[in-house]
């Protein structure tokens, strides 16, 4: 299985990649870490005329923080993540996903741009950056754009980047004080793309009542899909299991999904609705344990 | 279209190779057949396998996942570099031999290469983390089970 | 020091050049001017070719040649039958073999269509995209009943139905014993295997040498042998001009025991004609279509039993999945035939099963042939009788169980390899006791119950099963000691990871008093050892073995006798060992075997007439029917009960294959094939579509088991020693693989308490999304 020829080119800078993305449009595609593409060219479901080697641009890469956010440079590989104990204690429900995002090689090469400019409905990070409400810079040669994650991913494979923008940097907000999170998915084995995957996030006030919720899931739609609405009656009150399993029921009119070789749709809806349950209830007590 | 030649240079093993290669030559078929390094194996060419991890600066990626000329100015390891010079074994390597961890061996150097980095990250691992940072790559042959307890033997030999 | 080795846990001989990435797999052939292969293969199913037109191919640049089924004129034949019918009364065989390129009609996804030669593999992948092929799809059989209603299509149209073979095997009077009947248990099991998947996939490299007038094939083939006489025979050369060569094997399992795939055809007339080496490498999304499979059974099964448990009677009507061609002929429905008697008293049988032709890969072995699919079928009826008749399951087995003075055991019907299957010897008790013993059976009840307390769902499974091992024909070996002193074992057999370099070593070493390292194996090499049959059905140690015994024990006599007449001095007076013969008693009296393998070939000097030159031996062994090994597996798991997540706690494998050549070895064959078990029973599915397309073809989407999903094993063994031959093996490679389907289904029946809410497993393979499916069904 080799790919099918085509022009490379290593970008030297950001301008230079950005430049020839301009010139080639559609006929040329970035490579970063290439855990997905390379894979797709090998089976010569991809052939972009023209690859743009984005890998020599350093300053694509990195964790900056800045004003009360997390800026993560889109070349930031998946290990760079788990390896920084001051982004996981930040954003524990990253950490939490990155064991079952692939395998450690893949983790080694693969990046977070990468990731969420391919948009796998499957995918982990969509449906956790929807979660923390992320906005994403994008650039082209000739303009910035900052993008609500719950703009940017349109469909299966899809995002809302025209053919000469890349993602350069994912902007994550700081995170809600007294606030707990949990990321939980269903796969076959660990490693492999969720079968339904459950990002929750529960932030109290000081009665220890629910002020606001956030919920989102993988694999259960086109897009990740946010279904915080499901958990509304959850908000103004302590969590209580009723409350909690009636949001999992909410859900399911929040979500379609497509089944595959290994699921059938209403097994999907089941799990969902499973992992929406102990998910919700696992962020409730974090609340108190700080994390 | 004109075939799409690069020059480039990397390090193998400690050794210097300079190459003109086509862009879409694959790592993996580059240190196979233009270096002549076949102890990386090719099992899948779509990353889930494991059979081909080399390290790339030290860190253990699929080199089917890889184009050579990405390579350029990096340093890889690969299976043939693990043992010494003088044929000493690596212990990991002798303690996949004490343990009977290999069966046909297409997957073992796939597997070394893994484990060795593991090893220098994680000097203490349980059977779970072992088996976690196994679970990139497939051996059809052996049920792991012999290979868990070649890398824990391994882990405690280099422990001293 | 004693050179004992034999029983011990030998570390491999083979290990070094493994571990340090220096063996010789297919890929890593390279050879000056070597062009590279690719195949057009066919996307759809099950179509007429109307036009395949390759002019655009041949205008790339890089491209040497392409050729379609027409362009190989005389040489484009149908395949050999590989294995005849068994001779069975009444049978019905229709026999359909591969073709090295499609003509006519294309009859599954992935059957070749074009071969185009480069200068590199990427460039004759380019060139598949120049040739224009017209395909007239017609409706592709991929459902087995639905394959043998009239109007459906034909795969073959000439046999005028998708019958490929029917056969019926009796013993007893069925019909009378359900008659006498107090209980009887009738279902439909549907058991599907799947594909081998090793990590190496095939691959093939021909080298044609004009001058010399000599065919080299590098092949990774589990039977040089008969792969060296088949090519010879087509492409018209003397055997002695052929060579096959079966480098180290990345796995093999059984599918690469096929013989006479397009590719091992196609290649060396290739060669030939271009006067060039060719290399083809399976890539992985080829093997899914081109390497054989097994695949599914369905079976409409009914047992009778007394009020007490006894099996009367076992009537079984299956259909069997044989793929688009039967070159394999009956091996695995045969299999699945008789291993369903398993090791229990069946008074009465009758099976019926009928082989179809469907527009997928084609059906051959892999690891179990077939025995998995019986053994599923009967330890479920025994679990559903069970449950009936209110008799715990491990006691109905106890009850049913062949006694062990009631050996030779002739089970009457006909077995694969042609002879009345008839177990040789076992003691079945003592191995159940031991695994109920190791997975704490008794106490397990009071386990279950404390963990529900806790809101965890745990169960047990309990599943026993023989396994027909070490079949002839027969196997060779040529031992000899060389003037360094360095033993050589050279046989026909090949190898795939199972340890021959060094459990063959053991078995020399043992007689010959060398080093386990100081024998040098050579197998996969027709040029070193002209015959046999190959390495498949659990026979490599049984038959090749005790060739290897049989010749390592007339060099040894040779080498007492040169030293005899040496020392001046009888035989009972030597001892062999450490690499010397000595005198018994007089250690400083010795004489190094490798002195005397010189003495044995004098460059010079007289001979008595008749005399033999070197310290060597040719020996052959061919038993005179198969030894039946046998085993019971345990296991607990744990099942969460909302989404059907299944995790092992605990698995027990106890086993009988007579005497142990190296327990390591050993342990390690097992561990291999539960991982293929557990595979099978819960991960590995392929997933056709109706018109025979693959969904799932690619390792993201089929799913081998990795190290998180294969627990830790505890083995047990038992020594019953077959009779059949001098060292009392029986084979062991495939019984890992065996019993994991009805395992699985009991523990989770078990586990999430099934057969109380309605829902029976009969089926394999399940998932966590299957389960869910099955419960819902029940409840509504």
């Amino acid at each position: 299985m080799k790919p099918a020829p085509f022009k490379y080119i290593a970008a030297t800078s950001l301008e230079h990649a950005l430049a020839l993305k301009a010139e080639h449009g559609d006929d040329a595609k970035f490579l970063a870490g290439g855990q997905s593409l390379i894979p797709a060219m090998n089976f010569r479901l991809a052939r972009p005329a023209v690859l743009i080697d984005i890998n020599g641009i350093g300053d694509l890469a990195g964790l900056r923080p800045q004003e009360g956010t997390v800026r993560i440079g889109a070349l930031t590989r998946y290990r760079a993540l788990q390896r920084d104990d001051t982004f996981g204690k930040l954003f524990p429900l990253i950490g939490e996903a990155l064991p079952h995002i692939a395998h450690p090689q893949i983790r080694n090469r693969g990046t977070v741009g990468g990731n969420l400019s391919h948009a796998d409905p499957a995918s982990e990070l969509p449906a956790i950056a929807l979660a923390l409400e992320a906005r994403f810079r994008v650039r082209s040669a000739k303009q910035e754009r900052l993008i609500a994650a719950a703009d940017f991913f349109t469909g299966a494979l899809t995002t809302d980047l025209q053919p000469d923008e890349m993602l350069v940097e994912i902007e994550l907000p700081a995170p809600k004080p007294r606030s707990g999170s949990c990321f939980m998915e269903i796969a076959r084995r660990r490693g492999d793309f969720a079968i339904a995957g459950v990002a929750a996030m529960v932030a109290m006030d000081t009665q220890d009542k629910c002020a606001e919720i956030r919920l989102t899931l993988c694999g259960v739609g086109e897009t990740p899909v946010d279904a915080s609405a499901a958990a509304d009656g959850l908000i103004g009150q302590a969590p209580s299991e009723q409350a909690i399993r009636d949001a999992a029921a909410s859900l399911q009119g929040m979500i379609e999904p497509a089944g595959n070789v290994h699921a059938t749709t209403e097994y999907q809806r089941h799990v969902a609705g499973v992992l929406t349950e102990r998910a919700l209830r696992t962020a409730a007590q974090r609340v108190h344990d700080g994390y | 279209m004109d075939t799409d030649l690069h020059e480039i240079t990397l390090s193998v093993n400690g050794a210097s190779y300079t190459r003109r290669v086509e862009s879409r030559m694959l790592l993996s078929d580059f240190l196979r057949h233009e270096l002549g390094l076949a102890g990386t194996h090719v099992g899948c060419e779509h990353g889930v396998c494991g059979a081909c991890t080399v390290l790339l600066d030290g860190e253990p990626v699929r080199s089917c996942l890889m184009l050579a000329v990405q390579a350029k100015g990096h340093a890889i390891s690969t299976i043939e570099g693990l043992a010494s010079k003088d044929g000493t074994y690596h212990p990991l390597q002798q303690a996949m031999h004490d343990h009977h961890g290999l069966q046909c061996g297409y997957c073992t150097p796939g597997i070394l290469m893994t484990m060795t980095a593991f090893l220098d990250e994680n000097a203490s691992p349980s059977e779970d983390e072992v088996r976690e940072a196994l679970s990139g790559n497939l051996c059809r042959c052996t049920g792991y089970q012999n290979i868990v307890d070649a890398v824990m033997t391994a882990a405690m030999r280099m422990r001293g | 020091m004693s050179t004992r080795t034999f029983g011990e846990p030998i570390k491999r001989n083979e290990d070094r050049r493994l571990l340090t990435g220096q063996a010789l797999f297919i890929d890593d052939v390279e050879l000056p001017g070597m062009l590279h292969a690719a195949l057009l293969r066919s996307q759809v199913a099950h179509a007429r070719i109307i036009k395949i037109d390759i002019s655009r191919a041949l205008q790339r640049r890089g491209v040497i040649a392409a050729y379609a089924a027409d362009d190989l004129g005389a040489y484009w034949q149908p395949g050999p039958l590989l294995v005849p019918p068994p001779p069975i009364a009444d049978i019905v065989f229709n026999k359909r073999t591969q073709v090295p390129l499609a003509k006519d009609k294309v009859r599954h996804v992935g059957e070749p269509l074009v071969i185009v030669i480069a200068e590199s593999r990427y460039i004759a992948e380019d060139a598949l995209d120049d040739i224009d092929v017209e395909l007239e799809q017609l409706p592709a059989v991929v459902d087995l009943e639905q394959g043998l209603r009239p109007g459906s299509a034909l795969v073959h149209e000439d046999v005028g139905s998708n019958v490929s073979a029917h056969v019926r095997q009796t013993k007893g009077n069925y019909a009378s014993a359900a008659a006498k009947a107090h209980c009887t248990i009738k279902r439909r099991f549907r058991y599907e295997h799947g594909i081998s998947s090793p990590i190496e996939t095939r691959g093939v490299v021909a080298r044609w040498d004009a001058r010399a007038n000599q065919m080299t094939i590098w092949d990774t083939t589990q039977a040089p042998v008969f792969v060296r006489n088949g090519l010879a025979g087509v492409l018209g050369l003397n055997e002695r001009n052929v060579r096959v060569i079966a480098p180290f094997v990345g796995g093999g399992f059984g599918p690469k025991i096929m013989m006479f795939y397009p590719e091992e055809v196609l290649l060396p007339w290739i060669s030939m004609k271009l006067n060039r080496p060719i290399k083809w490498i399976e890539d992985r999304l080829e093997h899914f279509f081109a390497t054989t499979h097994e695949r599914g059974q369905i079976h409409d099964a009914e047992m009778a039993l007394s009020r007490d448990g006894k099996i009367l009677g076992v009537k079984d009507v299956f259909l069997h999945d044989g793929g688009a061609y039967d070159p394999y002929g009956l091996t695995v429905p045969i299999n699945s035939q008789c291993t369903l008697l398993g090791p229990y008293v069946v008074p009465s049988y009758d099976s019926t099963f009928t082989q179809v032709f469907t527009n997928l890969p084609i059906v051959t072995p892999y690891r179990g042939a077939g025995r998995q699919h019986g053994v599923f079928v009967m330890e479920r009826l025994l679990d559903l009788a069970a449950h009936e008749l209110g008799i715990d399951p491990v006691d109905i087995r106890r009850r049913n169980l062949i006694p062990p003075d009631a050996f030779p055991y002739n089970n009457e019907i006909i077995y694969q390899d042609f002879a009345p299957l008839r177990y040789d010897s076992g003691n079945y008790e003592p191995v159940l006791d031991q695994a109920l013993e190791a997975i704490g059976y008794k106490t397990f009840k009071d386990e279950q119950a404390a963990a529900r307390q806790q809101g965890r769902h745990l169960g047990i499974g309990i599943a026993c099963y023989v396994e027909g091992t070490g079949i002839g024909p027969y196997e060779g070996a040529k031992v000899q000691v060389q003037s360094n002193g360095k033993v050589s074992v050279a046989t026909g057999i090949g190898t795939q990871g199972q340890g021959h370099f060094t459990v063959f070593a053991q078995i020399a070493a043992d007689q010959l008093g060398v080093a386990v390292g100081d024998v040098d194996v050579i197998t996969g090499d027709t040029d070193q050892f002209y015959w046999g049959a190959g390495t498949f059905a659990s026979r490599g140690a049984v038959v090749a073995g005790n060739a290897v015994n049989e010749a390592s024990k007339v060099v040894r006599k040779k080498a007492l006798k040169l030293a005899g007449d040496l020392f001046e001095c009888s035989e009972d007076d030597l001892v062999i060992d450490n690499g010397k013969v000595s005198i018994v008693g007089i250690p400083e009296r010795f004489v190094r075997l490798g002195d005397l393998a010189s003495r044995a070939n004098p460059m010079r000097g007289a001979v008595e007439p008749g005399t033999e030159p070197g310290l060597e031996s040719t020996q052959y062994f061919g038993p005179k029917m198969g030894a039946t090994a046998n085993g019971v597996h345990a296991m607990i798991v744990e099942m969460d009960p909302r989404t059907f997540e299944l995790k092992i706690l605990k698995y027990v494998v106890v086993h009988d294959c007579g005497t142990v050549i190296n327990p390591l070895i050993l342990a390690g064959q097992i561990h291999g094939g539960v991982a293929q078990g557990i595979g099978n029973a819960f991960y590995e599915k392929l997933v056709f579509d109706d018109q025979g397309q693959l969904l799932n073809a690619s390792l993201a989407d089929y799913l081998l088991p990795t190290a998180l999903e294969v627990p830790r094993m505890e083995l047990g063994h038992t020594v019953t020693k077959s009779p059949l031959n001098p060292l009392g093996i029986k084979g062991a490679g495939e019984a890992g693989a065996i019993p994991a389907g009805p395992l699985f289904a009991q523990a989770i029946e078990d586990a999430l308490d099934l057969k109380g809410r309605g829902v029976e497993l009969l089926e394999i393979p399940l998932s966590p999304s299957r389960l869910f499916e099955l419960s819902r069904k029940a409840t509504t």
